[in-house]
């Protein structure tokens, strides 16, 4: 059922955009290599959906923290949209690291209170 | 790319995915993939591409407002769709809008809009107990010593339609001007348009001779073709020169606001410390308190003061300061009428909402299919109700664009309607409030008869909308006590406004039923005054003897008699008293004053008592005489016969003749005492209107007697005839404006009601065609048939009918203000209007009924 997908989904929507920001700090890239590179650096354990890619791109663009151009691949001789991560998307995250850092830890102290205390 | 660009932005977006596609593609070959494997996996991996674009459109331009603009498209597509259905409703909805806002404009220009002076929230209207005006010595006075106002000022009480006379270039015209003090200008905040308003020194001159005179811009328009070069010239007003000094704004339309129905043309001086001056109460009084003041002090101050110039001055008139804020002295009397018509254009609205509703669900109950359909392919819930209500709300815009028409057509009427009696009635248009109101009443409509059939659809259950076949529909079945719930409402609500307007309807014919004293028809009225000045009495009465000669010598005339005011209008009264007689001086009788000749009375068709009449031998030179009506002989002389008896009037004046009481102040306000006072032997009158009373049509008579009184004077400005039935009607027109209005909308509702009735009837017959069928084939008969018909109708109409009446019970006391003569719980309207119900309702169900009992019972079985 489409309802109860929707938690879920802003779940991942969060992450999501933080690890496009993050992929992008590398450097430039088109659609295609971000989810390549995501699906990637997890060993494949994130399988990349397009579906959710293609609208958080476009969100992030919207936001102001990438900027996006369309140039010729250095490898063929093709044209590519390539996105750019911008001032304030890097800024962003920073924030955003930090945000994840902080729950992830919150939640480990909730999981696992006894490797803490050791 | 900006973000309205949207096509730019889809082709982006569009090649982006072809290109990332196309990798995905060559990825999947270098993986091993045949070609077209490769081509499918792509695919795959992408997952739903029309998902994803719609996805990240949504990204920019928001969903909402995309599937807004399709539920739009879908809207006006089903709008086509249903041409006829459409139409019909769209109809419905834009008179029931037309009307709703014409009224709305009405109320806007009375009730809600300021009026159209500076800060009107400090204007004060201060009358003097429960007459009109206040002397001019005590305003004075007044205005000097009070501390509430930051002003005070007035204008002349006493001025009369057409009371002067301009001549010189042009044709000689009467116009009507009104003295105003100098300040009243500045007080109202109204600022001259052209030149400048009274300086202190030409309030100063004489009353009869004004120095200045100011033109009110209609006026200015008609008579000067708005030429800016009319100021500084002189205008012989009254054969004396006075000078133009400005002009007021159009947006200043003193009679509108002050004297609806009598427009202005001029306003001169008003000389305030001139003797020569009509003395008594004669002014009418506004005041701008000052911003600390509010009307509780300013009252609590004005009454002290009044009670100390009283002893001050025993020798005035007694002066009782009531304040009532201006807006609320000009809108006041209207109120409850338009409260009562807003009220009607409401209730009107919800029938058309109800009828509208039903009709909606007629149609949806044709679409279950379709929506059934669009839910099993992914449609949310939430997007078909938002669609459905879409629909309607577009409907309603429809009809709401077919009410501006309307309303521009109904406010341009209204505004024209210079015979009718309310104020600021010129000021009527359509502005921004009211279109901002048709918006909100087509957008409260739309949903109010949306809603309905949308909950149905999303209520439903879906799925048995696909299974559902033929017309053994169930769900709406279900629903059928919602329609006979919105026909049951619409037959009460109209029976509310049938009840309403049934008695207005009695009481405006209880007062046109009114005896007024006179006979108005065939008889009609001509201002007549001499262009020359009367200089003595045997001056004036040969003019009077030639002008009644020469009228009762044309052929029709039956009567001709001249008098200072025609009846329903003129409130100068005097105290009178009988000689002998020493009265109170808070309780002194007072009279009004009409100065006639003979033949007066037969001309206006007042009926003489006792005594006799005035003839043309009661002169200056013979005995001072007197009429008086009945109510003045009972107050003066109780149980005695007053003729002979003398009234001190002018050292005392013999009583010949008493007269019937005349409703001076409309029908519904008894005449009170009036004295009569032969023309010929007193020089204080403002005006000289000639009466007659004819066997042809009044209206045929003005050219012959303009010819017939030419040779008398050649300049005589003989303008406004008018029939004395005009009169009586203008004095009426509020109460018939109200009651044409609310009959309008009765019978709109009425109409309504029966179609609504017809449409549920026809629906029911055609669904129970079958169970009739199969009644008719076991022997029903098809009167049996029509009358089981005809009473469900009755079941339907008579809960309608009888919440109505109580409904209308209940509001009826409600309306009492507003009747004359006519008790608001009135069984005899209560009954008549429920019987034009339920012969309404029968005689609409009465088609439907007639093909149920012609159903072939063989068709309608075979049909399943």
């Amino acid at each position: 059922m489409a309802r109860e997908k929707q938690p879920r989904a802003n779940l991942l929507l969060g992450t999501l955009d933080m690890l496009i920001l993050r992929t992008l700090a590398w450097g430039p890239a088109h659609g295609h290599q971000i989810g390549k590179h995501i699906q990637r650096s997890t060993d494949d354990y994130l399988q990349m959906q397009h579906g959710s890619l293609y609208p958080a791109l476009h969100r992030l663009e919207r936001k102001g923290w990438i900027v996006s151009k369309w140039e010729t691949a250095p490898d063929r001789n093709r044209e590519f949209k390539y996105y750019r991560l911008t001032e304030k998307g890097r800024k962003q995250l920073v924030v955003e690291e930090s945000q994840w850092k902080q729950m992830t830890e919150a939640v480990a102290r909730v999981m696992w209170p006894a490797a803490e205390e050791s | 790319m900006r973000w309205w660009q949207t096509k730019k932005r889809h082709a982006d977006l569009e090649r982006e995915l072809q290109s990332d596609l196309e990798l995905e593609e060559e990825e999947q070959r270098e993986g091993g993939l045949s070609g077209e494997e490769a081509h499918y996996a792509a695919r795959r991996a992408f997952g739903n591409t029309a998902l994803i674009r719609e996805q990240t459109r949504s990204v920019w331009f928001g969903a909402w407002i995309e599937s807004f603009m399709r539920d739009l498209r879908f809207g006006f597509r089903g709008i086509r769709r249903n041409a006829s259905s459409s139409v019909f409703a769209i109809l419905i909805v834009g008179l029931g809008i037309g009307g709703a806002s014409t009224v709305f404009s009405v109320v806007n220009a009375l009730l809600l809009r300021p009026l159209p002076f500076r800060e009107p929230g400090q204007l004060v209207w201060i009358s003097n107990g429960e007459t009109y005006s206040t002397q001019a010595e005590h305003f004075v006075d007044l205005r000097e010593q009070n501390h509430s106002f930051s002003d005070l000022a007035g204008w002349s009480g006493y001025y009369r339609t057409g009371n002067m006379e301009l001549t010189g270039a042009g044709e000689p015209e009467r116009l009507t001007s009104v003295p105003v003090t100098g300040n009243l200008f500045a007080l109202l905040g109204v600022e001259p348009a052209i030149g400048r308003s009274f300086t202190k020194e030409e309030c100063e001159g004489k009353y009869s001779a004004p120095p200045a005179v100011i033109l009110s811009n209609s006026f200015w328009r008609r008579r000067f073709a708005s030429d800016p070069d009319v100021i500084g010239r002189a205008l012989t007003l009254d054969g004396r020169p006075a000078t133009v000094v400005g002009i007021l704004p159009v947006s200043f339309d003193f009679a509108s606001v002050f004297a609806p129905g009598a427009p202005v043309d001029a306003f001169i001086p008003w000389p305030l410390a001139d003797k020569t001056k009509p003395q008594g109460n004669t002014m009418a009084v506004v005041g701008r308190l000052k911003p600390d003041a509010t009307i509780a002090s300013a009252q609590a101050e004005l009454t002290t003061l009044a009670k100390q110039l009283e002893t001050q001055h025993p020798d005035r008139n007694t002066i009782k300061p009531r304040l009532v804020p201006l807006e609320k002295h000009v809108s006041g009397q209207v109120r409850p009428a338009l409260v009562v018509l807003m009220c009607a254009v409401g209730v009107v609205m919800l029938i058309v909402c109800a009828n509208v509703s039903h009709l909606q669900l007629a149609r949806m109950a044709a679409r279950q299919k379709e929506m059934a359909m669009r839910a099993a392919l992914g449609a949310a819930r939430f997007r078909l109700l938002r669609q459905i209500l879409t629909e309607n709300v577009v409907l309603s815009c429809c009809g709401a664009a077919l009410g501006v028409v309307l309303t521009i057509a109904g406010t341009r009427a209204l505004a024209h309607l210079n015979t009718v009696e309310l104020p600021l009635l010129a000021t009527i248009r359509v502005d921004g409030s009211t279109l901002a109101f048709m918006i909100l009443a087509a957008v409260a409509s739309g949903v109010l008869f949306g809603l309905a059939p949308a909950l149905h659809v999303s209520r439903n259950r879906l799925r048995d909308g696909i299974q559902e076949t033929g017309r053994a529909s169930t769900g709406s079945r279900e629903h059928g006590w919602f329609r006979d719930g919105l026909v049951i409402s619409q037959f009460a609500l109209a029976c509310v406004l049938l009840v309403g307007a049934a008695l207005l309807m009695q009481s405006f014919l209880h007062v046109l039923d009114v005896n007024l004293g006179f006979r108005p028809e065939r008889a009609a009225a001509l201002r007549i005054d001499p262009s020359f000045r009367i200089s003595s009495y045997a001056r004036q009465n040969a003019f009077i003897d030639q002008v009644l000669d020469r009228t009762r010598a044309i052929p029709g005339i039956v009567a001709a008699g001249i008098a200072d005011v025609l009846p329903l209008d003129g409130d100068r009264s005097w105290q009178v008293g009988a000689k002998g007689q020493v009265y109170d001086k808070n309780n002194h009788p007072e009279a009004y004053i009409r100065v006639v000749t003979d033949g007066y009375f037969d001309a206006l068709g007042v009926p003489l008592k006792t005594g006799r009449e005035f003839s043309a031998s009661d002169r200056a030179t013979s005995e001072p005489v007197v009429i008086v009506n009945e109510s003045l002989a009972h107050t003066l002389w109780p149980g005695q016969n007053a003729v002979g008896q003398i009234m001190t009037q002018d050292g005392g004046r013999r009583v010949i003749g008493v007269v019937g009481d005349v409703h001076h102040g409309g029908p519904e306000r008894l005449g009170g005492n009036e004295a009569y006072l032969p023309m010929r032997q007193t020089g204080d009158y403002a005006a000289m209107h000639l009466v007659v009373r004819t066997t042809l049509p009044p209206s045929s008579l003005a050219t012959s007697i303009k010819l017939a009184l030419r040779p008398i004077d050649p300049n005589l400005p003989v303008t406004d005839f008018q029939t004395l039935q005009g009169l009586v009607d203008k004095v009426v027109s509020p109460r018939r404006f109200l009651v044409m209005l609310l009959s309008g909308f009765a019978g709109f509702a009425l109409l309504l009601a029966s179609l609504g009735i017809y449409a549920l009837i026809s629906y029911s017959v055609h669904q129970r065609t079958k169970e009739i069928g199969v009644r008719m084939a076991l022997g029903a008969s098809s009167w049996l048939v029509r009358r089981s018909v005809l009473a469900k109708t009755l079941r339907l109409a008579s809960p309608g009918i009888a919440v109505g009446t109580v409904a209308s019970f209940l509001m009826s006391r409600w309306i009492q203000s507003l009747l004359f003569a006519t008790a608001a719980v009135n069984p005899a309207v209560f009954s008549v209007v429920s019987l034009l119900l339920c012969t309404v309702a029968l005689i609409a169900a009465y088609i439907p009924a007639r093909r149920a009992s012609r159903i072939d019972p063989m068709r309608a079985l075979r049909t399943e």
